[in-house]
């Protein structure tokens, strides 16, 4: 590696028409090498180095926020019932389980931008696939709470697992949550998995760079891994099983999610389409909170100015503004056919929608979710300018939280008996989604101090693979064969 | 080979062999509206009293209730006939299905909808999913004061906190003259009994019984008028007959 740099540098400096060498090195991480020791000392100094005094408060708030959104809500709502909440006739669905569709949407994209990236070799995920990988496991954590929460007996919760009993009773697989708790849970424990493979290596680098607690930690967490060529091949070949097996499980899990409402005798909710539109409406709010945590993690965290770099921004940017597009061509296949369907609960409820009193929400789905998109990722350096996508991203959020909002409470209010038509509003769900929030940051937060974020063997192993190599005046980037 | 016309007569003997046992026959043109049904109800069953305030949010839990509707703008304002609206029954329910845990179960013997309210966990799928909405959940413990605790049915369960629950079609009474009758060895006579609505009626709006017997009061009514059953259209195969406009 040492040698490639001096052979790089030898021949930096005059410029042959095209880009120079030092444009290549600044723009891309995958030419820009590092030697390995320095690199592994910069993830390591990231993640060890002491919190700052502003690490603690921004700690200590999220923690109270827990400790009350969270723990004391979710305590007094067991102990009260959920009169406290705002779900009623005809809206017995609310928040909860807004929230639950909405984590889960979360928790997508670290598995796509993880396993999909990886299975088509796409270059520039290799930073960045840990921080989307720990989006999934923390972001399904806060979609177990408020699925739980949601219940009437949550102390019973068990009896939805098909457990052997005295009295032979299982539960209904005919139920759209029962396929649910089984999708959730495999794709929990498989994407927990996922995340913990490619972490191997790394928590053995951390292992050999660190002493007391920490090294007991990292040791238990490597495995005894050290880096032969025997382990390495089973590891790789562990990660390609999983890479590949995840997408579908990923695609299923939402698929399910949609069902919930798809496979109801409900006006709005009947729709074949839910399935793809769900999937895609997931990765577009996990798209979203991808790359606010990016800019996060890039902004507050030591070195990762080096890690994470505006063309990463603009790769994730790109691929943003597609499922927004793809988004929207959903929506308006799902809005059109219901409303040539000619069903008159449905068009009774389409102009709900719209004209009714959260017809505001309805315009700011599209807004944030078409509109704002569309308007700046088309540019490239609008969608490199990490302060400006974050923006994009959160709006999006707000925008795919506004859809689940307009599917559940909003399309419950208008149900075939008008005598029953009712508004719904939140009650204790506040507290407890602010909670839920709250809890995948301060997870975030946590993780960040204990478990590399950066994936060092993957950038070094697509650094070592990537060469800017001189043709005559040309610097050209030659690539040798991957993996 | 099935041809088209096969296919509709296997769906007509279909419904004919889900056509339910138990049914009830609603004549809107001369229910007044007067709300007996419903006091009735919450005292046969135990139905919590939810008070004014968790009502207005559309909590209550009653399991009859009484639909008034109006036609036109103030003051060119003309009611319509009030509706009595309580769980149909249906041959076909939607709320069956989707209840991850079995605690909304079809009923071989009596070919009602039961629900278990010790297994009910709480998720309200089965409510979202019923299109007549008429089932409730108990969103909190409601009090019940002194002397009220006095009043209760000894025959029916009293539901908690978390769990939904639903019109029985009075299944307990239905339980004690199947028990009478077999003790004198005959069979349950129509009009024996009634549901607790329909014995309360001032204006005999309401009738119950067998569905199946073509004998009874139930099926010579059904025969005899123009009925029609709500939302049908769904394929629910619903229970209730109601009659309206002559």
């Amino acid at each position: 590696m040492a040698e490639m740099k001096q052979h790089t540098d030898a021949h930096a400096g005059g410029h042959h028409g095209g880009h120079t060498e030092e444009h290549f090195r600044e723009k891309h991480l995958m030419l820009d090498p590092l030697p390995r020791g320095q690199m592994n000392d910069m993830v390591m100094e990231s993640m060890t180095e002491p919190p700052t005094w502003r690490y603690w408060t921004v700690f200590a708030i999220l923690s109270v926020i827990v400790a009350y959104g969270l723990f004391y809500s979710w305590g007094k709502m067991i102990v009260e019932g959920l009169g406290i909440a705002g779900v009623n006739r005809p809206a017995y669905w609310g928040i909860f389980l807004v929230n639950t569709v909405f984590w889960i949407g979360i928790s997508h994209a670290g598995t796509f931008i993880s396993a999909i990236l990886r299975v088509f070799k796409a270059e520039f995920r290799r930073p960045f696939t840990r921080a989307a990988e720990l989006m999934t496991t923390f972001g399904l954590v806060q979609a177990g709470f408020s699925i739980f929460m949601h219940m009437g007996r949550v102390w019973l919760a068990y009896w939805l697992m098909p457990y052997p009993n005295e009295r032979m009773l299982w539960p209904n697989m005919h139920s759209p949550l029962s396929w649910d708790l089984l999708a959730i849970t495999t794709y929990l424990l498989s994407s927990t998995m996922y995340l913990f493979l490619p972490l191997i290596p790394d928590v053995a680098m951390a292992r050999d760079k660190s002493t007391g607690w920490r090294k007991t930690l990292y040791k238990t967490l490597a495995l005894g891994f050290r880096g032969t060529e025997g382990e390495w091949a089973h590891l790789r070949n562990a990660m390609n099983i999983f890479a590949f097996a995840i997408i579908p499980v990923m695609f299923s899990v939402h698929t399910i999610v949609s069902w919930d409402f798809a496979a109801a005798t409900r006006p709005g909710w009947n729709s074949t389409i839910f399935g793809p539109y769900f999937v895609v409406g997931a990765l577009h709010s996990g798209m979203g909170a991808v790359i606010v945590v990016l800019a996060i993690i890039r902004a507050t965290m030591k070195h990762m100015k080096y890690f994470i770099r505006p063309e990463h921004f603009d790769a994730i940017g790109k691929l943003m503004l597609i499922i927004s597009m793809a988004w929207a061509y959903f929506f308006f296949n799902d809005y059109m056919v219901q409303w040539y369907g000619g069903d008159k609960w449905t068009k009774q409820l389409l102009h709900f929608h719209e004209a009714g009193p959260m017809g505001w929400m309805w315009f700011a789905m599209l807004i944030f979710n078409i509109a704002i998109p569309w308007a700046i990722l088309w540019n490239p350096k609008w969608r490199s300018t990490p302060w400006l996508v974050s923006i994009v991203g959160i709006l999006i959020n707000f925008g795919m939280w506004f859809e689940r909002y307009i599917i559940i409470p909003v399309s419950l209010t208008i149900n075939r008996m008008p005598f029953t038509w009712r508004m719904y509003t939140p009650g204790v769900e506040i507290p407890l989604g602010i909670g839920t929030l709250a809890f995948f940051a301060l997870l975030y937060m946590a993780a960040s101090k204990l478990i590399p974020l950066i994936p060092v063997w993957e950038v070094q192993e697509g650094q070592m693979a990537h060469k800017l190599t001189k043709y005559g005046r040309e610097t050209v980037v030659t690539v040798s064969e991957l993996e | 080979m099935a041809t088209v016309t096969d296919l509709k007569i296997t769906e007509l003997k279909l419904s004919e062999a889900e056509g339910g046992k138990w049914g009830m026959v609603i004549d809107q043109d001369i229910c007044t509206g007067c709300q007996a049904c419903v006091a009735a109800c919450a005292m046969e069953n135990n139905v919590s009293f939810v008070g004014d305030v968790d009502s207005g949010y559309g909590r209550s839990m009653h399991w009859i209730r009484i639909e008034r509707f109006w036609e036109g703008e103030y003051p060119e304002v003309k009611m319509t006939p009030n509706q009595p609206m309580m769980c149909q029954q249906c041959g076909s329910a939607t709320c069956e299905p989707v209840c991850p845990a079995f605690a909304t179960v079809h009923s071989q013997a009596e070919q009602l909808n039961l629900q278990v309210y010790n297994r009910c966990v709480g998720t309200r799928y089965c409510a979202n999913n019923c299109p007549y909405q008429v089932r409730s959940f108990n969103w909190r413990d409601y009090e019940r004061p002194e002397p009220l605790p006095n009043q209760l049915n000894p025959d029916v369960t009293v539901r908690t906190r978390g769990v939904m629950e639903k019109c029985t079609f009075c299944i307990q009474r239905i339980h004690k003259a199947q028990d009478n009758a077999k003790a004198e060895g005959r069979e349950v006579v129509d009009g024996e009994f009634t549901t607790a609505c329909a014995q309360a009626c001032p204006a005999s709006a309401i009738t119950f019984g067998r569905v199946d017997d073509s004998e009874s009061l139930v099926s010579q009514l059904i025969k005899h008028g123009h009925g029609v059953k709500h939302l049908e259209e769904l394929g629910t195969l619903p229970n209730v007959t109601y009659f309206k406009g002559g």
